[in-house]
């Protein structure tokens, strides 16, 4: 079949534009590279939504990320992503910084950003945030940031966009494009793809895939970010911290996450690799020290992960976001910070692309903008839970201990419309393996549990796709005892 | 919701709950044992090598045979235990809150309860370890349930960090599955488990045991291909130029346990800074009528120990509802037990001075290892109020020692009292 549009690229930038053109009469497939979706910078990052007063006025990414924090309310309710507004402050420890803010404060209220505010009352923003350090003298507050799960949020919108009819593929690393005849064929190991139009949303491979068709007009660098993740008693903040930002980055922040546990990072080093995510004895030590700048008690003693993620940093600084010369096809490339928060907004910006490519967009009669909340067991009261144990036993058996994560909420993961098929999509779906065993009780559990409703031999299951492996063989002992069963069936 | 009312309720049907219940209902006592697992035994399951039951039993036994002579023994006396149930909270009030998918959710209102929910693996975030996430990384009690329970092998050539217990009882343990364990890597100047783990489980298999190294880097993006170790100096920072590198499809992580005190927490008790509860010489913690005891209080060296601490819990918990429960009592004084020189802790944390004849069983662990030495009880004003020597000690092995109250001289506004472990005057050396 050839679909209306094809678009590259699962992270939460593919899956933003699948789930906003869900809602028009098209036929829309999703092509992405790994087992999982979110697998890329989606998956590490550090999940801020941003005010949008950072970035200079004239790159776009200033105005998409305005507009996109606006659309964050909305789409929060219809799609039940895990989404706070805690504030975020920019924190001054010298008084000559302060001109600094005053002047982003002015500017960003003229273009429309509510709720910033200078706060110079050194009491007050340590009654707001008793664990910043005391060498403040000043924050700029900024009340509508916020802190999301990015791939939570793309897991809603993949689902939601399952749901509205959209395909998705994955396992596909695409390796050859050709246009002819206002045709893409789109060729990868698994199989080919047809569609009138492109979108090009693989991230850190962007570029790559853009060059296969013969539009090579951008770089993109892969800027790793380290990151560490501390222990959910080990502290408590209520803002997202950012230090005074240097010309390349927002600097090292520290913040808390929806789950409770706190994060320091990230981190910039540019790198060539972009499957570099291996963390190093220096940068977690440079996190370490630019988060105790903020936070001097961040404790080490309660960190439970390292982690790093990778962004794709354009040479031009700012989203390309382009209609290109071929007809059809669109580069979304270069979304890093504040791609996150831009993202409804990114998607709208699409939607207008393919109007003007003469594409007719009518709303679909049964689009469903809702994705419902996924069940939780730690969301029931006692009552709520009793009853959902009756129904449903799985509700009953825990399966991750520090998490608390029953197996239904695992096959719940496993069925969703974009369900996981790793133990690494189980874990980012709903969590177990995330605590502070990291995996250790139930990791056999999940396997087996993956093994039963996939029909999967046990040993197959692998920690992210191919190549990934968790078990390589039997012990002797159950060689022996297989063999011995197949002789008896015999 | 079904509601229960028992005497005693023990959370964690492994070595150190078992012993408990069993005392508990040889007293007549009614007494339910939780347990999160499909089935009784606990983490000792899945420790099929010997070693178990010396102190116990008089005999050498594995894991699983040592520990079905305590299911054995609790389902003779009939104890209720209920399977695959997860407790999800203990109230201030003492009530039980879990569930399981036979009932659905369970109310528990005991007089008493018996904390032993065992310990948990440090992991790999925990020690922070730069390099890529492949596959390929577990901890080795991971390691060992997919090998001793499930029947999978993790991986085929091996290094494992850490040397303690379960990281070298897996070296020997993949070396018989025909597996290749490349080196034992530990950080600090010695072995972290028994010695008598180290000359069995490694030297015997040759098996090399690399100290003062640790793993700086670990390679390969889908699956280990391989750690580099460095050299550390005393500071525990890494010798630059020292860097080995090691081919291995594995890595096994062996750095240590920490004691699984959510539940403790979440009731309202307080926890030692070395992670398990606070408990008196009684082993009830902060919360009057809660015991805590094994590796939930402690982490022990040998199971056996468990099973005696256990038991002490279990004698405590009757005692504490034939005299105490729901009868008025004195609160008595308290003093604390501190951690000196070279004692990384002491349990208990508190002595409970209601009555000085009892024995009380010391238990500590010094930080790094040592010849020739004093252990000395001091009280707040500096005096020694009780010596012993020792030739030898090290921080795999659990010191505990008993005395009787009576045996000290407190003053009587003694708030305090410190534990030392200090290397022996000379006077005393010539006496070796």
């Amino acid at each position: 079949m050839i679909y209306d549009v094809i678009i590259i690229g699962a992270g939460v930038t593919g899956c933003s534009i699948a789930r906003t053109l869900s809602k028009y009469d098209l036929s829309i497939c999703v092509l992405e590279k790994e087992a999982e979706i979110a697998s890329g910078t989606t998956k590490a990052n550090s999940g801020v939504v941003h005010a949008g007063y950072a970035a200079q006025r004239e790159y776009i990414k200033r105005h998409l990320c305005i507009k996109g924090n606006k659309l964050y309310s909305q789409a929060a309710e219809e799609l039940n992503f895990p989404f706070k507004r805690i504030g975020s402050f920019v924190v001054a420890v010298e008084d000559e910084q302060i001109k600094g803010l005053e002047e982003e404060r002015k500017k960003g209220a003229e273009d429309g950003i509510p709720g910033l505010e200078l706060i110079l009352d050194k009491k007050r923003i340590q009654e707001m945030e008793p664990n910043l350090t005391e060498d403040v003298v000043g924050v700029l507050h900024a009340s509508t940031a916020g802190i999301v799960s990015p791939y939570e949020l793309t897991f809603a919108l993949a689902d939601n966009a399952a749901t509205n009819g959209v395909k998705f593929f994955r396992n596909q690393e695409v390796v050859k494009i050709k246009h002819q005849d206002y045709v893409f064929t789109v060729r990868t190991y698994q199989g080919e793809f047809q569609a009138r139009n492109l979108i090009n949303a693989a991230g850190l491979y962007a570029s790559r895939i853009s060059r296969m068709l013969g539009l090579d007009y951008f770089r993109l660098m892969p800027r790793k970010g380290e990151y560490i993740l501390f222990d959910r008693n080990a502290i408590h903040l209520n803002k997202i911290l950012f230090p005074i930002p240097t010309k390349i980055s927002k600097g090292i922040l520290v913040c808390p996450t929806l789950h409770g546990n706190t994060f320091a990072g990230p981190n910039a080093q540019n790198l060539n690799d972009p499957e570099d995510l291996s963390t190093t004895t220096a940068g977690l030590k440079e996190i370490l020290v630019g988060g105790r700048k903020l936070v001097p008690n961040l404790p080490l003693r309660s960190a439970i992960r390292n982690f790093a993620g990778l962004r794709a940093v354009p040479d031009t600084y700012d989203f390309i976001i382009d209609n290109t010369d071929i007809y059809g096809f669109i580069n979304v490339a270069g979304i890093l910070s504040p791609g996150l928060t831009a993202t409804f907004a990114i998607a709208d910006k699409i939607v207008e692309f393919l109007e003007l490519l003469g594409e007719e967009l009518t709303l679909k009669e049964d689009y469903n903008p809702y994705r419902p909340k996924p069940e939780r067991f730690k969301d029931f009261n006692r009552q709520e839970l009793d009853k959902k144990i009756q129904e449903d036993p799985r509700w009953g058996r825990i399966i991750c201990r520090c998490e608390t994560i029953p197996e239904k909420e695992i096959i719940n993961a496993i069925h969703a419309p974009v369900g996981s098929t790793t133990v690494d999509g189980i874990k980012f779906r709903c969590r177990p393996g995330m605590g502070r065993c990291q995996g250790g009780f139930c990791r056999p559990r999940v396997i087996e549990i993956l093994s039963r409703e996939l029909n999967i031999p046990y040993e197959d299951i692998t920690k992210r796709g191919e190549d990934t492996n968790i078990l390589v063989g039997e012990t002797k002992d159950l060689a022996l005892k297989n063999l011995a069963r197949g002789v008896d069936n015999e | 919701m079904n509601t229960y009312e028992v005497d005693v309720a023990v959370i964690g049907g492994g070595s150190a709950g078992l012993a408990a219940a069993i005392v508990v209902k040889k007293a007549n006592l009614d007494v339910l044992i939780l347990e999160r697992d499909k089935e009784l035994g606990g983490i000792t399951l899945q420790c099929i090598h010997n070693g178990f039951g010396l102190h116990e039993f008089k005999e050498e036994l594995t894991g699983p045979e040592y520990i079905q002579r305590f299911i054995n023994q609790a389902i003779e006396l009939d104890i209720t235990y209920k399977l695959d149930t997860m407790v999800v909270e203990i109230t201030t009030e003492k009530v039980i809150y879990a569930v399981n998918n036979k009932e659905g959710l369970i109310e528990i209102k005991p007089k008493a309860i018996i904390l032993a929910m065992g310990c948990r693996e440090r992991t790999r975030g925990a020690i922070n370890i730069p390099g890529f996430r492949p596959s390929g990384i577990y901890t080795a009690g991971q390691a060992q349930r997919f090998v001793n329970i499930e029947g999978y092998l993790p991986g085929r050539s091996y290094v494992i960090l850490g040397s303690g217990d379960i990281g070298m009882i897996m070296a020997r343990r993949l070396t018989w599955e025909g597996c290749q364990v490349k080196a034992v890597v530990e950080i600090q100047p010695y072995v972290s488990g028994l010695i008598r783990n180290q000359v069995q489980c490694l030297e015997d298999y040759g098996i090399p045991l690399i100290t003062s190294y640790t793993v700086t880097k670990i390679h390969g993006k889908d699956r280990v291909k391989g750690v580099t170790i460095s050299k550390v100096d005393r500071n525990f920072d890494r010798v630059i130029g020292s860097e080995k590198f090691i081919e291995c499809d594995t890595l096994l992580l062996s750095v240590g346990l920490i004691p699984e005190n959510e539940l403790t927490r979440e009731a309202g008790a307080k926890i030692s800074e070395m992670g398990g509860p606070v408990v008196d010489n009684n082993l009830e913690t902060t919360i009057e009528g809660i015991f805590a005891c094994g590796n939930v209080l402690q982490v022990h060296d040998l199971v056996d120990l468990v099973s005696a601490e256990a038991k002490r819990a279990g004698l405590n918990a009757i005692d504490y509802i034939n005299n105490r429960y729901d009868k008025k009592f004195e609160v008595p004084g308290k003093i604390k037990c501190k951690a000196g020189e070279n004692v990384s802790y002491v349990k208990p944390d508190l002595i409970n001075l209601s009555d000085l004849s009892k024995d009380v069983i010391f238990s500590f662990r010094v930080k790094r290892p040592d010849r020739r030495l004093l252990i000395q009880f001091k009280d707040n004003k500096n005096h020694i109020i009780y010596k012993k020597k020792r030739r030898y000690v090290i921080p795999s092995e659990m010191l505990e020692i008993k005395l009787n109250l009576s045996e000290f001289k407190f003053a009587p506004d003694t708030k305090n009292i410190k534990i030392e472990v200090i290397p022996r005057p000379e006077a005393l050396i010539e006496e070796d």
